[in-house]
């Protein structure tokens, strides 16, 4: 039970991560975007690419950081990452949805993001193979915090843990207490009348686009660091994401990170009393409950 | 030559299908403008409830009721209505998108318990053994053949694909059809000459699967077989492309668009296999996952009304 708990809350870090762009994304641009988890495999597998790349032109990076299974190389890799993975949704936006923004509604992008997502899902499993990776082959030894009843707890996890939760509080610094921070929450309050304020809006959707990805790709990595990688990442992830805004409340960053740890230990908790093939349906569940009590989710304002 | 014919009458039968579906579909979409992500479950619900209820008892399996099959589909129609009433009451207040990705959550659950809920779906090694309406006697007729039953079946088909089609037209030709298209167009307009959005769109979502559920349950009869992987997404993105393709708002271009993507899908797959090396053979699902992707990309960035776009007639002009 307590060990379900510690891997939700792990999960729960990663979730949160993914949702943070997702429920800016939906809010500024007002359209569920079904490509958005597939930014989790395309940061991964780049962190992979990387990271190998890496390794390759200088051997020393590639030594982990014991007791982690995470070495410099990885480390880099993760921040080169983060990087290509915001280009890429911005390149994503320009190619597709800015374009069919401009001449059609928001449910015409929608319809897009299933094809946009259909699309790197495959041409990653194309590129990458159907089979799981791993960043390294190094056993991740696992503590044993008590045996009755079991807990383990693998340094990985603790990492993975502290460094989510450092990426969101340096996000939670940016929105308050720079100018950058202001105007992005002006334009997610009001876009007509941050315009008027002096706001470029079409600069800010790209920082919106450039943040979302990054995180979404430290997600990525994250995921593959305490489990695996395989192409079928980002299709795992989009209910679980999609789930943690709805809760949170489509537009609340806060309640996206709330929403994302709720949803995970929730999962993970359902795998004490349901068997593990019914877990895919647990974040079905949770927008079931929330659309029942509180369809605007916890923090939401959006009304039409 | 007998083999192209019937290869040719199960290709039509399959296309038949599909092409219902994506007639409820263009209801849905192409009328009133509502996103439903999860195609595949309400097609997949009609199949599974048609099953249980006309399939042949197994020990150990719940189901099996040998119900005539008329009985047995309408048994899955109302089920696909009924999972539609029920999301549809819970989201079609919120934001649109709300729906789309209920309805994608939808498919995801009714999914995992086809896979897991044994006693219940058979597992995924799913449920087979559907008595087909009359085939021992067509089949006699036939002097034991069973292509003469293959005619029948796709006969059946194309009917219960002309009643829909038929149905729809004279349904979004008339009033009921105005306002449909009213609340898609311009919902406070709409609703200032005192329609009720809500209640319209739902009216329009459940009936859109209840067809999606019909077509279910055909294809359960069809194949006397129905498993996990005919509620995997790739059918709701391939109905998705083929209801763009032909045109969004066009019954005639919905039922077009089903048979061109459907022969496409066909057709690449032969392809692929019979040209891709040995070593790809695996990732020749991929490829089509990518073609099928591109598709729905493609028109809605260079042709988004399809192939035959919404024909919007002039009132008062004949």
């Amino acid at each position: 039970m307590i060990q379900n708990l510690l891997d939700g809350i792990l999960t729960g870090a990663v979730i949160s991560l993914g949702a943070i762009g997702l429920t800016m994304v939906m809010h500024m641009l007002r359209f569920a975007n079904f490509a958005y988890a597939e930014l989790l495999a395309i940061g991964a597998y780049a962190a992979l690419v990387f990271d190998r790349v890496l390794a390759a032109l200088a051997p020393a990076l590639a030594t982990a950081f014991k007791p982690l299974t995470v070495s410099a190389s990885l480390a880099l890799a993760t921040l080169l990452a983060m990087a290509i993975t915001g280009a890429s949704a911005v390149v994503v936006d320009w190619l597709v949805f800015r374009r069919i923004r401009a001449k059609a509604d928001a449910l015409s992008m929608v319809f897009a993001s299933f094809g946009v997502a259909l699309i790197i899902r495959n041409a990653i499993t194309l590129a990458f193979g159907h089979n799981a990776q791993l960043f390294s082959q190094d056993i991740a030894f696992a503590t044993v915090l008590s045996t009755d009843p079991l807990i383990l707890v693998k340094a990985d996890q603790v990492f993975v843990l502290v460094a989510a939760l450092a990426l969101m509080a340096a996000f939670h610094i940016v929105l308050t207490r720079t100018s950058f921070g202001f105007a992005l929450r002006a334009v997610a309050e009001n876009p007509t009348l941050a315009q008027v304020a002096g706001v470029r809006l079409s600069t800010m959707i790209v920082a919106v686009w450039l943040i979302g990805g990054g995180l979404s790709a430290a997600a990525g990595v994250f995921y593959t660091l305490t489990n695996h990688l395989s192409p079928a990442l980002g299709s795992n992830f989009l209910l679980p994401v999609f789930a943690a805004t709805i809760v949170g409340g489509i537009g609340s960053v806060y309640g996206a990170v709330l929403g994302g740890f709720l949803v995970g230990v929730a999962s993970g908790l359902s795998l004490a009393v349901l068997p593990s093939g019914y877990v895919p349906a647990m974040p079905f569940l949770i927008i079931l409950a929330v659309l029942l009590l509180r369809p605007h989710g916890l923090f939401g304002e959006d009304q039409a | 030559m007998i083999g192209v014919i019937s290869y040719l009458v199960f290709f039509a039968t399959m296309a038949g299908i599909l092409a219902i579906v994506v007639l409820g579909l263009n209801l849905q979409w192409g009328y009133t403008g509502l996103f439903n992500g999860g195609v595949a479950a309400f097609f997949g619900a009609g199949a599974y409830v048609t099953m249980l209820l006309g399939g042949r008892p197994e020990p150990g399996q719940f189901g099996g009721f040998l119900a005539p099959f008329p009985v047995a589909i309408v048994g899955g129609i109302l089920f696909a209505g009924l999972i539609a009433w029920f999301f549809g009451v819970l989201t079609l207040r919120l934001r649109h998108d709300y729906l789309a990705i209920a309805t994608f959550g939808v498919a995801i659950a009714l999914e995992s318990v086809a896979r897991n809920a044994e006693w219940l779906t058979g597992g995924a090694k799913g449920l087979r053994g559907f008595p087909r309406p009359l085939e021992a006697t067509i089949t006699a007729l036939g002097g034991g053949d069973n292509f003469l039953y293959g005619l029948f079946f796709l006969a059946l088909v194309l009917a219960v694909l002309a009643a829909v089609y038929v149905g729809l037209e004279r349904l979004t030709r008339s009033p009921y059809g105005r306002a449909l298209r009213a609340i898609r167009e311009d919902e406070a307009a709409a609703r200032s000459l005192g329609k009720n959005p809500v209640r319209l769109r739902l009216e329009s979502f459940v009936i859109g699967s209840m067809i999606m559920g019909a077509a279910g349950g055909l294809y359960v009869a069809f194949y006397a077989y129905v498993g996990p992987q005919d509620l995997a997404p790739i059918l709701t993105f391939q109905v998705w492309a083929m209801l763009i393709v032909g045109g969004a708002g066009n019954n005639r271009g919905a039922v077009l668009g089903a048979f061109l993507i459907w022969a496409a899908w066909t057709a690449s797959g032969f392809a692929l296999a019979a040209l891709a090396p040995q070593a790809m053979q695996l990732y020749t699902g991929p490829i089509q996952y990518i073609l099928i992707g591109s598709v729905i990309v493609g028109m809605l960035l260079w042709r988004p009304q399809g192939i035959l776009p919404e024909q919007i007639r002039q009132q008062g002009r004949n």
